[in-house]
């Protein structure tokens, strides 16, 4: 009768008080520059970072990601993670570390994101991980510092939604339009309080990296974590990684993950069913992740609901979608800059010219350097794209990688809040290949037709 | 963290739903200290910021605080005056962070919201805003209340942590990172 969920959160779960709220065992914590608060908390009150071992720390949100002079205030934070860690003995991925990348995807990546572990992060898409079986998810600097200070976290057990997703993906979609779909139907409030499991035939399908995009986008559907249980695709994926278990200990946690899913007879609090044949390739057209639409719709009309965004996104109702232009792409974050992403995005844009100016910024050093490998740099650079270094870069903007004021982006990040790219920009979410096709047209466009023949 | 039990002033309507964290305080001013104080930046870009000035209280629409896990956002709203915040529905993540710095975030019925105006009490005993009752988590209530630290709290119980943790570590030893800069 258990679910995966419920299975994670018994073993890591320390005590539970009168009031429910439960004291909970963390196996990773990893800290980013934003972390200052949370480190500074801690030096207020003395205290020395109770297990550095299951710490790790990379530059990410202001790391540059072109040469030329780093600003004082971003040199500053980044000098203040790789101070806090120094001083903490926590393992630290700066800037020149080839481990180097956005955090959701070093996790991972460097086998430290593994099936059935607690992860915590001072960010909301820390969900990624929950790919793995993991139970994870973003906390704020306070508890940043409570898990600095006693490896734990005082949480109340969250009931656990399913979305189950079967049938077959047409070309074309990917799990960034799964995403997009099912929060534009639920909106942004909709797994509200809920920890998520992903399931059904179409996640079982997917690659890693899908998974961990659908996870991601986790967190803009209102819930603060998302789960697929591990499975072959899962294991094959983390074998081998610098950080995971080896030898006989591999054989043991592989054991051990198998029987990490949620039981046939397992309850759910809420059940939520999806045909993949049925989407389509969405874009948004508002400033919340739940304002999307299939790339073949027009505009909204203009209600009460949709007024304010209309005329910050500055649309005009009941024009179709496709052909509005575009200034400008962005190819990158934690949700889309992975190497499969980069891949998705350079098939399409082979052998084409981008009409827009674009920045394609990989989710790792790793990520880079094997992108570079396999062409696929040079495909963006032929294209007229800018090739830049890892970082959540033009995703948060922290870095000084901005949309200008006014200016229309086609992204594939997870947000397009207001002033999100930049104060004023203008943020329409899509998958890589649909960013791809948005340069090539220089609008909005349906990335299907440009896709025959080619994959 | 001081406790409170009660907080009376004007309450200030903010009608919009899914304000999200990166409106709360845009990005770009997140590299500040915390002692430089954060009012300034609170929805810094959002036109209509100054008809707030003033609120103790703040009425806001469905999903607020939506977004990032960034407690500047908080920050913003403590610094800039405003002691409770009363919404239909708010982003799990902002919610707990108000609580953790003794912001109360009152979750509402849209009618019972709807009525309200001028200048209001809010009590945490009754759970209750110019007397119409709000839901907040027990845990949430004793914790503003108390003004209590989950640190403290936690470095109370070490020793059921180490106990914990020591037979944690014995039956999943693959839970511990191998060295990973030594292969
Ligand atoms: S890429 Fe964007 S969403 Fe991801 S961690 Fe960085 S800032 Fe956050």
């Amino acid at each position: 009768m258990t679910t995966l969920f419920d299975k994670v959160w018994d073993r890591h779960e320390i005590l539970r008080r009168d009031d429910g709220v439960s004291l909970i065992f963390v196996d990773r914590h990893l800290v980013h520059e934003g972390s200052h608060h949370a480190f500074r908390k801690l030096a207020e009150r003395n205290l020395p970072v109770k297990r550095a071992d299951l710490t790790f720390g990379v530059t990410d949100h202001y790391a540059p990601t072109r040469p030329g002079p780093v600003p004082d205030n971003i040199r500053g934070m980044l000098s203040g993670l790789l101070e806090n860690c120094a001083k903490h003995g926590i393992r630290c991925f700066g800037p020149d570390d080839p481990r180097q990348g956005i955090v959701h995807v070093i996790g991972p990546e460097q086998g430290l994101t593994l099936p059935g572990l607690t992860i915590n992060c001072g960010d909301s898409h820390t969900s990624t991980h929950g790919a793995f079986g993991a139970i994870a998810f973003g906390i704020g600097a306070s508890e940043v510092a409570h898990v600095l200070a006693t490896q734990t976290l005082w949480q109340k057990r969250p009931p656990v939604m399913r979305l189950t997703v079967d049938g077959d993906l047409a070309p074309g979609v990917t799990a960034k339009d799964i995403a997009l779909g099912w929060i534009a139907r639920l909106g942004t409030g909709g797994a509200q309080g809920h920890a998520v499991e992903y399931a059904g035939s179409a996640v079982r399908a997917m690659s890693m990296e899908a998974r961990m995009t659908l996870c991601n986008l986790s967190i803009e559907g209102g819930a603060r974590s998302g789960m697929v249980a591990p499975d072959e695709t899962t294991f094959a994926y983390l074998q081998g990684r610098p950080f995971a278990p080896a030898g006989a200990a591999w054989e043991q946690a592989c054991d051990d993950w198998r029987a990490l899913a949620s039981d046939d007879d397992a309850r759910f609090s809420r059940d939520i069913r999806i045909d993949a044949a049925e989407i389509a390739p969405l874009v948004t057209w508002g400033t919340s992740p739940e304002d999307a639409l299939p790339i073949t719709g027009t505009v909204p009309e203009r209600t009460d609901r949709t007024a304010e965004a209309l005329a910050y996104m500055g649309l005009t109702p009941g024009r179709p979608l496709a052909g509005t232009p575009v200034d400008q792409v962005f190819i990158g974050s934690c949700t889309n800059g992975r190497i499969e992403d980069l891949r998705a995005a350079a098939a399409v844009l082979s052998g084409r010219t981008a009409k827009v100016p674009g920045l394609v910024s990989p989710g790792s050093a790793a990520v880079k350097k094997r992108a570079e490998e396999e062409g696929l740099a040079q495909i963006f650079t032929d294209a007229g794209l800018t090739w830049a270094a890892s970082g959540c870069s033009m995703c948060v903007g922290m870095n000084g990688d901005t949309v200008e004021a006014g200016k229309r982006c086609a992204s594939t990040t997870n947000r397009n809040f207001r002033g999100r790219q930049g104060q004023g920009a203008r943020t329409h979410l899509m998958s890589p290949a649909m960013a791809a096709a948005a340069a090539v047209a220089g609008a909005l466009t349906d990335v299907r037709p440009m896709l025959e023949g080619r994959t | 963290m001081t406790g409170w039990t009660r907080v009376e002033g004007p309450a200030l309507r903010f009608p919009y739903d899914n304000v999200d964290t990166d409106q709360l305080i845009p990005a770009r001013f997140m590299s500040t200290p915390r002692s430089e104080g954060y009012g300034k930046y609170f929805l810094h870009d959002h036109p209509d910021r100054d008809t707030l000035n003033g609120a103790t209280i703040l009425i806001a629409g469905r999903n607020f605080g939506c977004g990032s896990s960034r407690e500047a956002a908080v920050y913003a709203l403590a610094d800039f005056g405003i002691r409770a915040v009363l919404a239909p529905s708010f982003g799990d993540i902002f919610a707990a962070n108000a609580v953790n710095n003794g912001l109360l975030p009152a979750a509402m019925d849209p009618e019972d919201i709807a009525s309200l105006e001028g200048t209001l009490t809010v009590d945490l005993e009754t759970c209750t805003v110019g007397g119409r009752p709000f839901r907040l988590d027990p845990a949430a209530r004793d914790k503003l209340v108390n003004g209590w630290d989950d640190i403290d709290l936690t470095l109370s119980r070490l020793q059921q942590i180490e106990t914990f943790t020591r037979q944690y570590h014995g039956t999943i030893p693959w839970s511990i990172p191998t060295q990973g800069d030594t292969r």
